[in-house]
């Protein structure tokens, strides 16, 4: 009673902040929006009110002793990244555990959402205090690039301000009324929080994001940077929603990941049998979460990639053959470990199950097809060759492993890659069951023939289309490939799920009982994600080369320049340090709250009564 | 009953298995060597899967480390346990003091293929926008193909080859040899423009940023025309059967 009574009497306030948060958000896009509609006549008399691009000579760029501006601005940009793309991804998967749980009713799923927000409640503040750390930086040390910036984006900056107190008044809401919106209408109106607050912060991204963008794929500004006064294509310019894809997908991945390096933590810190069980439980969710995000994850990369090779073909080729190929092969093995290490979770989680035996044999078989499809898929196209061999090839092409440098190759890789993936997954799901239908046979024929086809088809596609088409056909191939896989995962999933329907459980699952060697595999999925992010960021970031915004205005400080590789894996390493030093930390403040010391003498006894 | 072969054992044969796989099949079979660069990072990742394939269950894992557990705990062991704690020092300082040895031949090098070209340049004393840059000839395209040839016979063939292939019979006095046009990660994968700024500003008309670079390519613009060039990219295309990297159908100039 006395919570319908409080929900009754939140209910207004509750309304009235929906109703700020939609107008807010409505608002942010309207001024864009009105702009688009405007004739182009319209513009052409703005354009006179915005200055050109200006150009800048070292003495633009103020010089702190101690202080290197670039490396602060990177650093506190990648940190930001990092926490926001974490706090923004955690509420994604917490707003469907919470409807999972309220669809089955299993309480134990609110108490993993919970759990899941808790962690990303604390990071929420290191987020605030990071980007404003980077606006300072930006100002203190870019103040041109970034008054020409907010000339551009000035209303975009104001509605992001007021966003983020939005964002910040529905998560707090969400997270302390938890336990308060509790059962029947409480909960879906706790529920709906969890949908705003996700709108709200893909929102401050997508805005965000159209900052980035513009810096690489100017748009709405002349040859010298004079602004049209069309905000809507500043923001909506070349790379935007590319980038907006894939940085909601990423994030799911990584948060999933950050998460799941919790569990982690709380696993093998863990003193009783039962917290061995909930942590188990928490690290394997979040280890799904983290792969479902994973496997599209490369495709969205590729229409990026296609994207920015689009859209200038010295970008694409800085980008993938020229300076920064060799970081796309640190790249391609940090993916592959992620597929290394999220495959050993799954086969060392099988031990949970009694019935894993019988499918312990058919590791070794899957563990060869992804290695195989690794091997490949990080084959550089550019080989460091000694002078022998360069003389014993006669010449820089390898006829064999010349073409697995390129892209077709790596395609058919990643797409093998993700099923063999979705091969171990299935398996683990079959580990503890026994099925009773009576196709059980013609079940498992269909399966097999369906990846056997799948994978003959994409390994057709890519060949065929990747090696004897022109380009318009190779990049395009992809597309059905991509299809492909889906299409298996897909099916074969509505297959298990029906043949496995009604099936018997071998025993009940034992959770907890996993090696502590699996638990590293979700740090290593945690620590892979964070340095590639990093590095990936680097990569997209310095594509500009020596333009503030790509050929309109021009970086004239000392640091315009490319730094060595090393000196760049150096940076992002550190970067990635620091965050795992403040993830950790994160990761103990939220335990504390629950320790309670009993200061046995210290406070006055209270008289009595 | 056979004797089954110890875990350690099987996992130290299919590494080795696999390495002599890798150096049998491109050394031996197919004559062409895997770059030792590669092997190690290929020889990395096959002994992680051969490490979670033999760790995946708690059995398995006990099975595989056991004899090493035996070697370091049990007294009967001694002897071996002796000759392995002082062999296992005495190799690393050998492998480091072998990496450090210095050598005759030159380092290696990070080679950049297609470095990125600019988005405009001068060349034939005029600002080109490489970002745009297409020609369109549809109505003569035999034509100037024969005509490109004639201008590859008589300049560039000498370096790479009468096939294309970067066999020419000046390509063994070149390190790296020239650029094999046949090959599928060349020209196919370029833009037309790419082609015409990398032959006529030639080895000296690379860009800073895609240091280190080794290149004997002439500067032909001050040998040939622009049209010439034009020519020449149209053959070879044309004679390779590749196509240059494009963004439509619309845009495919090989219909023509």
């Amino acid at each position: 009673m006395r919570i319908a009574t409080g929900i009754r009497r939140a209910l207004p306030r509750l309304a009235l902040a929906a109703a700020v948060t939609v107008f807010l958000g409505a608002a942010a896009l309207a001024p864009e929006a009105a702009f688009a509609a405007e004739p182009v006549a319209a513009e052409g008399a703005k354009a006179s009110a915005f200055a050109p691009a200006p150009t800048l000579t070292t003495a633009d760029y103020p010089q702190i002793r101690g202080f290197n501006g670039r490396i602060a601005v990177w650093l506190a940009a990648q940190l930001h990244l990092w926490f926001a793309a974490f706090v923004l991804a955690v509420p994604i998967f917490v707003f469907i555990i919470e409807a999972i749980g309220m669809g089955t009713r299993d309480e134990r799923y609110d108490r993993l959402a919970y759990e899941f927000i808790k962690v990303s409640i604390t990071a929420y503040s290191l987020t605030a205090i990071l980007g404003g750390l980077l606006l300072f930086f930006l100002v203190i040390f870019y103040p041109h690039l970034f008054q020409y910036l907010a000339g551009i984006f000035r209303e975009s900056m104001i509605w992001y301000a007021l966003l983020f107190f939005a964002e910040s008044a529905i998560l707090y809401l969400y997270y302390y009324g938890w336990h308060w919106l509790q059962g029947g209408f409480a909960k879906w109106v706790h529920l709906t929080l969890g949908l705003l607050l996700n709108a709200v912060g893909t929102t401050l991204m997508f805005l965000a994001n159209a900052w980035v963008t513009f810096m690489m794929s100017p748009a709405g500004v002349d040859a010298a940077g004079v602004f049209s006064g069309n905000t809507w294509a500043a923001i909506h310019n070349a790379l935007w929603n590319p980038i907006n894809i894939h940085r909601v997908v990423a994030n799911v991945a990584f948060g999933g990941s950050i998460v799941g390096a919790y569990a982690a933590y709380r696993f093998l810190s863990a003193t009783t049998a039962e917290q061995k069980a909930q942590y188990d439980w928490m690290g394997y969710t979040a280890n799904f979460i983290a792969i479902s995000a994973l496997l599209p994850l490369p495709f969205a990369g590729y229409y990026l990639t296609a994207e920015i090779y689009a859209y200038s073909q010295q970008m694409g080729i800085t980008l993938m053959g020229g300076i920064f190929a060799w970081l796309f092969i640190i790249q391609a093995v940090l993916i592959g470990t992620l597929f290394l290490a999220a495959n050993y979770y799954l086969w060392c989680g099988m031990g949970r199950s009694d019935g894993a035996v019988r499918y312990n044999r058919y590791v070794k078989y899957l563990a060869a097809g992804i290695i195989v499809a690794f091997l490949v898929w990080f084959t550089p196209h550019t080989l460091i060759l000694t002078n022998e061999e360069l003389k014993a090839l006669g010449g820089p092409y390898h006829k064999i492993l010349g073409p697995l440098g390129i892209m077709p190759a790596k395609n058919i890789a990643v797409n093998a890659m993700i099923l063999f993936t979705t091969l171990s997954f299935l398996m683990y799901r079959r580990a503890n069951k026994i099925p009773t239908v009576s196709w059980v046979n013609a079940g498992n024929a269909t399966q097999a023939a369906l990846f056997t086809a799948g994978l003959l088809n994409i390994f057709f596609l890519g060949v065929y289309h990747g090696y004897f088409t022109n380009t318009v056909y190779k990049v395009a191939s992809s597309i059905p490939q991509v299809l492909t896989t889906l299409a298996i995962i897909v099916a074969s999933t509505v297959i298990d799920t029906l043949m496995y329907r009604g099936a018997k459980e071998v025993a009940p699952l034992h959770w907890g009982r996993v090696s502590d060697r699996s638990q590293y595999a979700l740090f290593l999925l945690a620590v892979a994600f964070t340095w590639l992010m990093g590095l990936m960021g680097y990569i997209r970031s310095s594509l500009r080369q020596h333009w503030h915004v790509t050929n309109v205005f021009r970086d004239a400080s000392p640091d315009a320049f490319t730094p060595t590789l090393g000196y760049a894996a150096n940076v992002v390493s550190l970067g990635a340090i620091i965050f795992m030093a403040l993830v950790i930390f994160v990761f103990w403040v939220s335990q504390v709250s629950a320790r309670h010391t009993t200061a046995v003498g210290y406070w006055k006894a209270e008289p009595a009564r | 009953m056979a004797r089954r072969i110890p875990r350690l054992a099987q996992a130290v044969l299919t590494i080795v298995g696999i390495y002599g796989a890798f150096r049998l099949v491109f050394d031996v079979l197919l004559g062409q060597p895997i770059p030792s660069s590669l092997l190690t990072m290929y020889m990395f990742f096959v002994v992680a899967g051969v490490y979670m394939v033999f760790t995946f269950t708690e059995e398995s894992t006990r099975e595989l480390v056991a004899p090493i557990r035996a070697l370091v705990e049990d007294p009967r062991r001694k002897p071996i346990r002796n000759v392995v704690f002082a062999l296992t020092p005495l190799l690393a300082a050998w492998f480091t003091y072998a990496g450090l040895q210095p050598r005759i031949e030159a380092p290696v090098e990070l080679r950049s293929i297609h470095p990125a070209p600019p988005s405009s340049v001068k060349m034939f004393g005029k600002r080109f926008d490489l970002l745009k840059l297409e020609k369109e000839e549809p109505k003569k395209f035999r034509q100037l193909v024969a005509e490109g040839a004639k201008v590859y016979v008589e300049n560039c063939h000498f370096c790479h080859g009468d096939k294309l292939d970067g066999r020419g019979p000046y390509a063994e006095g070149l390190n790296p040899v020239p650029m094999s046009f046949q090959d599928v990660g060349t020209i196919a994968q370029l833009q037309e423009s790419f082609l015409f700024w990398r032959i006529a500003t030639g080895g000296p008309g690379l860009p800073a940023d895609a240091a280190p670079w080794i290149s004997s390519m002439p500067v032909w613009e001050t040998f040939l025309s622009e049209e010439e060039i034009w020519k020449v990219i149209l053959f070879l295309y044309d004679y390779t059967g590749h196509r240059p990297r494009l963004w439509s159908e619309n845009a495919d100039h090989s219909k023509h």
